[in-house]
């Protein structure tokens, strides 16, 4: 599917060079041979910048998942089952699966861990024709199932150097119950799994509860007070550089 | 087709005189709850004086009627003496958690704000709360995120024993039927008797007894509690 996808944009690209050609040896009015044109001028890019900052006292946040997709895609949706990518991500903080998802054009993952407290940036260089829409996802990863993100904003509307930031709520993916029980949890306060295929909770999106943890009463939980959390988890801003 | 929307627009405005302002809306209402249900909602489109709640000011008797037991009847009923636009229960009882209700349609003729409440079950007076929301003029889609407030009325003991009339303590119901019995109580130490931020409810494991009747793996939410779509045509 993403080869078929980027033989259409290689395509694309192609047709776009050609019908600039032409359209520059329609309006030129010397007598230069095409063939011996020089190559046209590169076409300029869309830069932007997309800033993650880790608002939690003790989450971890998975490497940041930054997909690039068609407008009419979102990677989520609240009071909706999960899709198997989603909730793979915030079961086990892996990614991987939205490069798969049908409308997605790229899939850019950030360096490592955002630590709590941490930011991280990633870059966009974008050729006009690949400016659509953007998601981004990220697991807590001292939670059964807990994530964050924005989804699905469109990045055709942003002008050169302005900035649009939102903060986002943690989501409950209702794929994996919340025991916080060991064994269940991949981060680091228990070390246990992630991804388990079996769906023994609502199997809906929606808003996080929250993690209740050992000191407030849980008696099987991992976690501890520090790994509680309140919204908003995570601030994104995008810029547009140039 | 537009053009002939403007134009019949037009035309009426200039037989009946209707403000320039007045705006169709669609609404929905989607619970984002883990595990609580919203008894019947009230949707009220009102001019910039009215309120069904503020925070910081004291729950009227109707409000704390909702608030407590879910009635919005006096609510409904003052809104209408107030004569402003009204939607009483769309999703026609219970909104469960994850549910969506949609395609609620509010012509706002005169008004220019929007409020809604709905009391959160099972709590003992926590409702989700939009107060005098400016209505805007600009046509387009409008994400909002509803937090959950505490009316300030009734002591927050999570005991779940049929109280659901104002002023009578405890929790009407849970509708889940995931609440639990012979809670010894939560002892409410709040001294805020106005409406403000729900504090959360404690909740605990044990069904058949411990200090909460609600469930603390089911029953707990972080706010927001409700999002709300309005597509302003």
């Amino acid at each position: 599917m993403s080869i078929i996808k980027k033989i259409t944009h290689k395509r694309l690209t192609a047709s776009m060079v050609i019908a600039t050609l032409f359209t520059l040896s329609a309006c030129s009015d010397n007598d230069n041979d095409s063939m011996d044109a020089p190559e046209p001028p590169p076409v300029p890019t869309q830069d932007y910048r997309v800033t993650v900052t880790n608002l939690t006292a003790n989450q971890p946040m998975s490497p940041i998942a930054l997909i690039r997709h068609q407008a009419d895609m979102t990677a989520w949706q609240t009071g909706g089952a999960a899709s198997l990518p989603l909730e793979t991500l915030a079961e086990s903080g892996d990614s991987s699966g939205f490069a798969d998802i049908e409308g997605v054009d790229a899939l850019i993952k950030g360096q490592g861990i955002l630590a709590p407290g941490m930011k991280e940036s990633i870059e966009l260089k974008l050729s006009p024709d690949e400016v659509a829409s953007i998601s981004v996802l990220t697991m807590l990863v001292n939670t059964n199932d807990a994530f964050a993100g924005l989804n699905s904003v469109s990045l055709v509307d942003l002008a050169i150097n302005a900035t649009v930031t939102f903060n986002s709520i943690a989501y409950d993916a209702g794929t994996e119950a919340n025991s916080e029980a060991k064994g269940t949890i991949p981060g680091p306060a228990d070390g246990g799994e992630g991804f388990n295929a079996t769906r023994d909770d609502v199997d809906r999106v929606h808003a996080h509860p929250g993690v209740i943890s050992a000191d407030d009463g849980l008696a099987n939980s991992v976690l501890s007070a520090s790994h509680r959390f309140d919204n908003p988890v995570l601030t994104i801003s995008i810029k547009r550089l140039r | 087709m537009n053009l002939h929307h403007a134009t019949r627009l037009l035309i009426l405005g200039s037989i009946m005189s209707i403000p320039v302002s007045a705006a169709d809306l669609e609404i929905s209402i989607t619970n984002l709850t883990h595990g609580n249900h919203f008894t019947p909602i009230l949707i009220t489109a009102h001019d910039d004086a009215s309120h069904l709640f503020q925070s910081g000011e004291m729950a009227s008797p109707a409000l704390q009627k909702m608030a407590e037991g879910g009635d919005i009847a006096d609510l409904a009923a003052a809104a209408m003496g107030n004569n402003e636009i009204r939607v009483e229960n769309p999703a026609m009882g219970l909104l469960a958690a994850g549910a969506k209700t949609r395609g609620i349609m509010l012509d706002t003729q005169t008004m220019t704000h929007l409020s809604i409440v709905a009391m959160v079950l099972p709590t003992n007076d926590a409702f989700i709360g939009l107060d005098a929301w400016e209505i805007p003029t600009t046509a387009g889609t409008y994400t909002l995120n509803l937090n959950a407030y505490d009316a300030g009325t009734e002591a927050n003991d999570e005991i779940i024993n049929g109280g659901g009339m104002p002023g009578t303590p405890g929790i009407p119901a849970a509708p889940g039927g995931d609440g639990g019995t012979n809670g010894t109580g939560v002892m409410d130490s709040s001294s805020n008797t106005k409406v403000h931020i729900h504090p959360g409810v404690l909740g605990d494991t044990d069904t058949a007894g411990g200090m909460s009747d609600l469930d603390s793996r089911i029953h707990r939410w972080l706010n927001p509690v409700a999002r709300v779509v309005v597509v302003v045509k």
